[in-house]
């Protein structure tokens, strides 16, 4: 068996039942594969006291319940954007310096109930505003892919960064993401890994730092696609503590892959074929097509019309509801309050905090949604932006009830770049990485990011499957379909 | 339309956030090409259309109007900056 830090979820749970491996085993491999990956700062709180704890009640309950949860005894890493409670949850922002929460996010929670143990929280950029961890207070995360023989520090993507470079390095069987408008899906991409954003609804938000309500949610990002099906299962479920959260049954995502996609439709969108789109990527799209029907599907050319303005409807609609939910960081209750100079008052106070707590982008995207929602450009920018948005889930509204199952893209518009490389582009030129991606936040669908191959640099590209509401078991099976047909198996070198 | 240096002192101070008086030039000129870019949506037709409000359609769910919480003043306060005597501390706000 090779290191037990390299298993798969599924394979670890049947080690476990099997009594071949214990928790403790995987958690002291995780641990110390942890330790020795200091370069690539993906883990930036470790809990190995909390995760040594968690592992020896997990082995204590697997030994008495033969039907303990699948993700009983399983070492998973937490974005630093769910509270945990004792343990500091900073969002990745100097402003939540200090901050140990008195609250668990019912994710977390969920995970912990289920037996999963955490090993500590994970990198990632600042409020989850970004998408190469480069906002991040704690420097940046290091992606375990490299160019060749190039060492070139590469971005894992973002915001989940820290998530995706942990899985792709073996630092821990699986992780959590959360998706705002790409979150989880750019950084898998980039990280050769699955990551999966459940429908709006599916996991709680609640004690999860809010950065845009109406889009933020969680999902689980690991090896392969039925690990994903697992740990998701353990995530989602309905929490009366959010208000958004959605009644309905948790059904059982696993057994869903079938692996059977016969007669299913295959929608392929044109508006997604984009101007100056890298050769690589279109081909690893049309290989992806051709695997599917391989596999039986039906393919369909369908046109989504409203696509290309996806990205500026999110760049008001999320930076809108940045600057409401930011508003609570005011150096009162949490966090990092600024010194004050003689004669300050409680509006130096809130200045001074929020520019020395908040990073550069952070700012100028709540200054950017206080000016589409001050008075005079409300009209103009924010109730447009959500008319549009109408517009956009109405356009996946339309090829749905047309009978379409799951939709096909890339993932992203590229492979991992470098640190540093985007310092001084435009913050669009930034932006563009969620092009694929953003759509699928702004109509509350699941959409899903399998690896499937590599570009002339060695770099993992991904292609990203979006299906219908609640339908993540079925979206589930198709990435499964996909994942088989590619058969992406390669890992990074290990260099760190 | 282009975010001037008078615009962007304002919109900083709305949020809360001091920004100096040598930064508005760059902060002026990265809010305008933002707001640019947004102005694409203006090419889209939106007549008649609702603007959306929830992304799901839902009820929102309804629960007894009980206290539910409550006697953890010790929790609330304990990641506050200033606390005293029971209170989150803050500078002077009335005169």
């Amino acid at each position: 068996m090779s290191g037990l830090n390299e298993l798969t979820i599924a394979a670890a749970r049947d080690a476990l039942r099997k009594g071949e491996v214990t928790s403790a085993d995987l958690t002291e491999a995780c641990i110390a594969a942890i330790d020795g990956a200091g370069a690539l700062n993906a883990f930036v709180h470790k809990t190995p006291e909390i995760a040594r704890e968690r592992a020896r009640a997990a082995d204590e309950r697997l030994k008495a319940d033969d039907k303990a949860p699948a993700m009983c005894g399983i070492p998973v890493g937490i974005k630093d954007l769910f509270c945990t409670r004792g343990v500091a949850s900073q969002a990745g922002s100097r402003i939540l310096q200090g901050f140990h929460p008195e609250y668990e996010s019912t994710v977390s929670q969920k995970l912990a109930d289920a037996g999963a143990v955490m090993l500590g929280k994970l990198n990632m950029d600042e409020f989850a505003m970004g998408s190469s961890n480069e906002t991040s207070c704690y420097g940046n995360a290091v992606n375990p892919w490299r160019r060749g023989n190039d060492d070139t520090a590469l971005t894992p993507g973002g915001s989940s960064g820290g998530s995706a470079a942990a899985v792709a390095a073996d630092l821990c069987l699986g992780a959590t993401g959360t998706d705002t408008g790409g979150s989880i899906r750019q950084p898998a991409a980039f990280a050769g890994i699955t990551g999966i954003k459940p429908t709006y609804g599916r996991c709680s938000r609640w004690g999860i730092v809010a950065f845009a309500s109406s889009l933020d949610q969680a999902g689980p990002m690991t090896r392969d696609v039925r690990d994903a099906a697992i740990m998701l299962g353990a995530m989602c479920g309905h929490d009366p503590k959010d208000s958004t959260s959605a009644d309905l049954p948790v059904p059982d995502f696993e057994a869903a892959l079938t692996g059977d996609i016969r007669g299913r439709k295959i929608g392929i969108p044109r508006e997604y074929r984009m101007e100056g789109m890298p050769e690589e990527i279109e081909k690893l799209w049309a290989e992806g097509t051709a695997m599917m029907k391989d596999a039986g599907a039906e393919i369909v050319d369908i046109s989504l019309p409203h696509t290309k303005y996806a990205l500026p409807a999110y760049y008001v609609v999320a930076p809108a509801e940045a600057s409401s939910n930011l508003a609570r960081y005011d150096g009162v209750r949490y966090g990092h309050r600024a010194a004050l100079a003689q004669g300050d008052g409680i509006t130096e106070m809130y200045e001074k905090t929020r520019a020395e707590g908040f990073g550069h982008e952070v700012q100028r995207r709540v200054m950017i949604g206080t000016y589409v929602l001050s008075a005079g450009f409300y009209d103009a920018y924010y109730n447009r932006a959500r008319k549009v948005r109408a517009l956009i889930k109405r356009d996946f509204e339309t090829v749905f009830a047309e009978g379409i199952d799951a939709i096909l893209t890339p993932a992203t518009p590229s492979s991992a770049f470098g640190l540093g490389e985007m310092a001084n582009a435009d913050p669009i030129a930034m932006y563009l990485n969620d092009v694929f991606t953003v759509t699928v936040n702004l109509a509350g669908l699941p959409g899903i990011a399998v690896p499937a191959g590599l570009d002339r640099q060695g770099l993992p590209l991904g292609l990203q499957l979006i299906g219908r509401p609640w339908e993540e078991g079925d979206l589930l099976n198709h990435a499964y379909v996909l994942e088989r047909a590619a058969g992406f198996v390669s890992k990074p070198a290990k260099w760190w | 339309m282009s975010i001037d240096i008078d615009t962007a002192r304002r919109v900083a101070h709305l949020a809360r956030i001091a920004v100096a008086e040598d930064d508005l030039p760059r902060l002026a000129g990265e809010l305008s090409g933002i707001v640019s870019f947004m102005e694409q949506l203006n090419e889209v037709d939106v007549e008649g259309v609702e603007p959306m409000t929830s992304v799901t359609p839902m009820r929102l769910a309804r629960r007894e109007d009980v206290v539910t919480d409550g006697n953890i003043q010790k929790q609330i306060l304990s990641n506050a900056p200033d606390a005293r005597e029971g209170f989150f501390a803050v500078p002077k706000v009335v005169e």
